[in-house]
C-alpha cells in the first residue's frame, strides 16, 4: 500500500541523508559453509542506548540450505525521489536477498517486525535463468525503474556472461536482462551508477567455475580473472567504454561512486596485483568525453615466513593485503578500505579523490597477525575486516569477517570464525569496545554483508546535490 | 464558457502545476545539477509545452466530437471512461517509469507530454470541456468553433499550470531547498486519482 507522505527514509540529497537520525538495527547476511543448516538474516541491535546493544536480537532462517547469502539490498531507496519518475510513496521495507550459490532470491519484509523479518517471496533460480539468462545473483541496487541485480554467471549451462537482471520493484518478478548491448563485457561483479548523469559502471570478478571451488592459482597467475571497468549508458542500456586496468590487476570488485550527484568520479578496489601481491584502489573520472582511471592507493604485501602461511600463498613468502571491500562515506570525505589478508581496516581522507591521505588504521584478524579485538584481547581472530558498511552520518563503521565460503577456507584453513566489529569514526578512528558480537553469537554461521535500517552509505543514490 | 468553468480550468492548471511529478521538480533538479537558475527557468516552458500538447489532444478530441455528436453522449461516454481511468490509477501499483536525467529541452517536452498523458491530465478537464463545447452558455467571444475552444481551454489551463509550477520551482531552488520534500510531498497521485473519478462523475451527472 502506498503511503500518503513520502517514505521518511528517502533523502533528496546526501546532505539530508547525513542529517538523518542514527540507525537502530543492522541486518547481516549469515551463511552456513557446510550447507547443513539454513542461512539466515541476523538482526543486530546497534542502538547505543539499548540494553541489548551489540548483540544479535533477531534471526530469520531461510527455508532451504546451501544458498550462501552474500550481498543484499533494499527494494526502494532515495532514488525514488528522482525527478524523472518520482514515486516517493513506496516504502523501504523489503530486503532483496540473493543466494550467491543457489541463485535463489528472497524477499524479506522488515516492516511489521523489524527484529524478526519475514520471508514473503522466493524467486527460484530457474526464474532468473529463464527470464534474464543469469545465475549467481550478487549486488542489489534500488533503481529508478526497478531493482538492479548483478549476476556472476550465465544460465542454461553457460558459465557466462554475467550481467544485470532487472526486477519489478512492486511484484519483485524478474523483468529480464538489463543490457541491450553488452559490447565486450563478459565478467560481472558489482554495478552502480552516476544516476544524475545516466551512467552505469560495472566491474569484474570471474564466472562461477572460476570462483566456486576457491581461487584457482593457474587462472590467477595466468591473469584470467577480471581486470576491467565497464561504463554504460544507463538510459539506453548500452555498453560505451571498457577501461582495462592492466591484466596484473586481478579482480576489480566494489564500486563506490561519489554520492554528490554533480560529481562524476568514484573508487574501485582491486584485490591483488600478481606482480607483487599488492592491492590497489583506483579512481575513475571523466576525461573529456571519455572515462579514465588512475591508481591512487597501493597497499604492499607484508613479508612472512612460509610456515605461517596457508598453502595457497606459501610459495610467495608474503601476505597479500587483499582489498575485498571499500566504502565511501555519504559526504564523500572518507574511504574505508578492507585488507582482508593482512587484517587491517584503513581510513583515507579522499576530499581530493586523486590524492588520498591515510587518516587512520586499525588492525584486527589477519592471516598471520590474528590481531584480537580490544574487547577480548586474549582471543586471536581469524578472518579480517571484509564487508564494511558506513552509517549515513558517517560516524559509525561496521565490519564483518567472512569473504566467500570457498575462499575463506583457502586463506584461513583452520577456520575463519565469525565476528563483527564497529568503529567510531570522527577525529579519532577506533573500535567501539561495547560492540563485538562473535563466535556462537552467529550460531555457527559466517557473517557477510551488513545493511543498516533506513539505508547506509552503499545503499542509496541521490538525484539532488 | 462560464465564469465557473474558467475558474475550474485555472484551478486544475494550478493543481497540475503543484504536482512535483508533472515537472517543476525536474526543472529544479536540472538547475541544481548545473547550479543555474537560468536552467530552471529554461526547463519550465518545455515542460509546459509537453503538458499543453497532452491536454490539447484531449481537448481537441472532445470539442470536435462534441460538435458532431450530441454533447450529452460525449459527456456520458467520456465521464464513464474517466471514472474507470481514475479507479485504475487509484488501484494500480504501477507508476510512471523513465530513466534519464540528461535530456535536451525537446526531450524534456516529450517527457512532460508522456508524464501528463499517462496521468490523464487532459482527461481531468472533461467536465469543463463538455460544458464549454455546448452551444448554450455564456460566451466569452471565443467561440471560433471547436478548434478555437480547444485552444482556449488548453491555453488557459497551461498558463495556470506554468505559473504555479514556476513559482514553486523558483521557491524550491532559491529559498526552501528540497529537504521540504520529505515532509511536504503529499501523495498527489492518489489525490489525482480521486480528482479523475470526481471529474468523471461530475461530467456524467451534469450531462444526465
Amino acid at each position: 500500500m502506498a503511503l500518503w507522505k513520502a517514505d521518511p527514509s528517502f533523502y533528496a540529497s546526501p546532505r539530508d541523508a547525513i542529517a538523518a537520525p542514527p540507525e537502530k538495527l543492522a541486518y547481516v547476511a549469515a551463511f552456513d559453509r557446510a550447507a547443513q543448516k539454513p542461512d539466515a538474516i541476523a538482526v543486530l541491535d546497534v542502538d547505543a542506548d539499548s540494553a541489548s546493544y551489540g548483540s544479535v536480537v533477531g534471526w530469520t532462517e531461510l527455508p532451504y540450505t546451501g544458498d550462501e547469502l552474500h550481498h543484499f539490498g533494499w527494494n526502494a531507496c532515495s532514488s525514488a525521489l528522482c525527478p524523472y519518475a518520482p514515486h516517493p510513496h513506496v516504502e523501504r521495507r523489503y530486503l532483496i536477498v540473493p543466494g550467491l550459490r543457489s541463485s535463489r532470491i528472497y524477499v524479506v519484509d522488515t516492516k511489521d517486525r523489524p527484529t524478526s523479518p519475514e520471508i514473503v517471496k522466493v524467486l527460484e533460480a530457474d526464474e532468473l535463468a529463464k527470464r534474464a539468462g543469469y545465475s549467481r545473483p550478487h549486488t542489489v541496487h534500488c533503481g529508478p525503474e526497478g531493482i538492479y541485480v548483478t549476476a556472476l554467471g550465465g544460465a542454461g549451462g553457460n558459465d557466462g556472461p554475467g550481467g544485470i537482471a532487472l526486477l519489478d520493484h512492486t511484484s519483485f518478478d524478474v523483468l529480464g536482462r538489463w543490457e541491450v548491448d553488452r559490447g565486450p563485457q563478459y565478467f560481472a561483479y558489482d554495478a552502480w551508477w552516476h544516476i544524475a548523469h545516466d551512467v552505469l559502471v560495472s566491474s569484474e570478478w570471474g564466472t562461477p567455475s572460476m570462483i566456486e571451488d576457491g581461487v584457482v592459482g593457474e587462472l590467477l597467475l595466468g591473469r584470467k580473472y577480471g581486470h576491467s571497468l565497464h561504463f554504460w549508458d544507463l538510459r539506453k542500456r548500452r555498453h560505451q567504454q571498457t577501461i582495462d586496468l592492466g591484466d596484473e590487476h586481478q579482480m576489480v570488485l566494489e564500486l563506490r561512486p561519489a554520492h554528490d550527484p554533480t560529481r562524476q568520479y568514484g573508487f574501485v578496489g582491486v584485490v591483488v596485483s600478481v606482480e607483487d601481491l599488492s592491492a590497489s584502489v583506483w579512481v575513475w573520472h571523466r576525461d573529456g568525453d571519455r572515462w579514465a582511471a588512475k591508481k591512487v592507493i597501493t597497499i604492499p604485501a607484508e613479508p612472512a615466513p612460509a610456515e605461517d602461511l596457508p598453502p595457497v600463498i606459501q610459495p610467495f613468502g608474503a601476505v597479500p593485503p587483499l582489498i575485498t571491500d571499500i566504502d565511501l562515506s555519504v559526504d564523500d570525505k572518507y574511504l574505508y578500505v578492507s585488507c582482508w589478508g593482512t587484517g587491517e581496516l584503513k581510513r583515507y581522507d579522499v576530499s581530493d579523490p586523486f590524492h588520498p591521505v591515510e587518516a587512520g588504521s586499525v588492525r584486527i584478524g589477519g592471516i598471520v597477525r590474528r590481531t584480537p579485538h580490544p574487547a577480548a584481547p586474549d582471543l586471536p581472530l581469524s578472518g579480517g575486516p571484509q564487508m564494511v558498511e558506513v552509517s549515513r552520518d558517517g560516524k559509525r563503521v561496521y565490519v564483518t569477517n567472512s569473504l566467500y565460503g570457498a575462499w575463506d577456507d583457502q586463506f584461513y584453513p583452520d577456520g575463519v570464525g565469525a565476528w563483527m566489529a564497529k568503529l567510531d569514526s570522527g577525529a579519532e578512528f577506533g573500535f567501539d569496545e561495547r560492540f563485538f558480537p562473535h563466535g556462537d553469537d552467529f550460531r555457527g554461521l559466517r557473517p557477510h554483508q551488513t545493511r543498516l535500517q533506513g539505508g547506509d552509505a552503499s545503499s542509496d543514490s541521490y538525484c539532488y546535490p | 464558457m462560464t465564469e465557473g468553468s474558467l475558474a475550474a480550468l485555472v484551478a486544475l492548471g494550478a493543481f497540475h502545476g503543484l504536482n512535483p511529478g508533472m515537472g517543476w521538480l525536474f526543472a529544479v533538479a536540472r538547475g541544481l545539477q548545473e547550479r543555474s537558475r537560468a536552467l530552471v527557468l529554461q526547463s519550465l516552458p518545455a515542460i509546459a509545452c509537453g503538458h499543453a500538447a497532452s491536454v490539447g489532444v484531449v481537448a481537441l478530441v472532445v470539442t470536435t466530437t462534441g460538435s458532431v455528436l450530441t454533447t450529452r453522449i460525449v459527456a456520458i461516454g467520456g465521464g464513464v471512461v474517466l471514472v474507470g481511468f481514475g479507479l485504475w490509477r487509484l488501484l494500480s501499483k504501477r507508476h510512471f517509469r523513465w530513466v534519464g536525467m540528461k535530456l535536451s529541452l525537446w526531450q524534456l517536452g516529450c517527457w512532460s507530454f508522456l508524464m501528463s498523458s499517462v496521468h490523464g491530465a487532459g482527461l481531468m478537464l472533461l467536465p469543463v470541456l463538455t460544458t464549454s463545447a455546448a452551444p448554450s452558455g455564456h460566451d466569452h467571444g471565443l467561440s471560433s468553433g471547436p478548434v478555437g475552444a480547444a485552444v482556449f481551454v488548453t491555453g488557459v489551463h497551461t498558463l495556470a499550470m506554468l505559473a504555479v509550477a514556476g513559482v514553486i520551482a523558483v521557491l524550491a531552488y532559491d529559498v526552501m531547498g528540497l529537504t521540504v520534500l520529505r515532509r511536504a510531498w503529499f501523495n498527489l497521485d492518489r489525490l489525482w486519482a480521486f480528482a479523475l473519478i470526481c471529474a468523471g462523475a461530475l461530467t456524467v451527472l451534469t450531462a444526465s
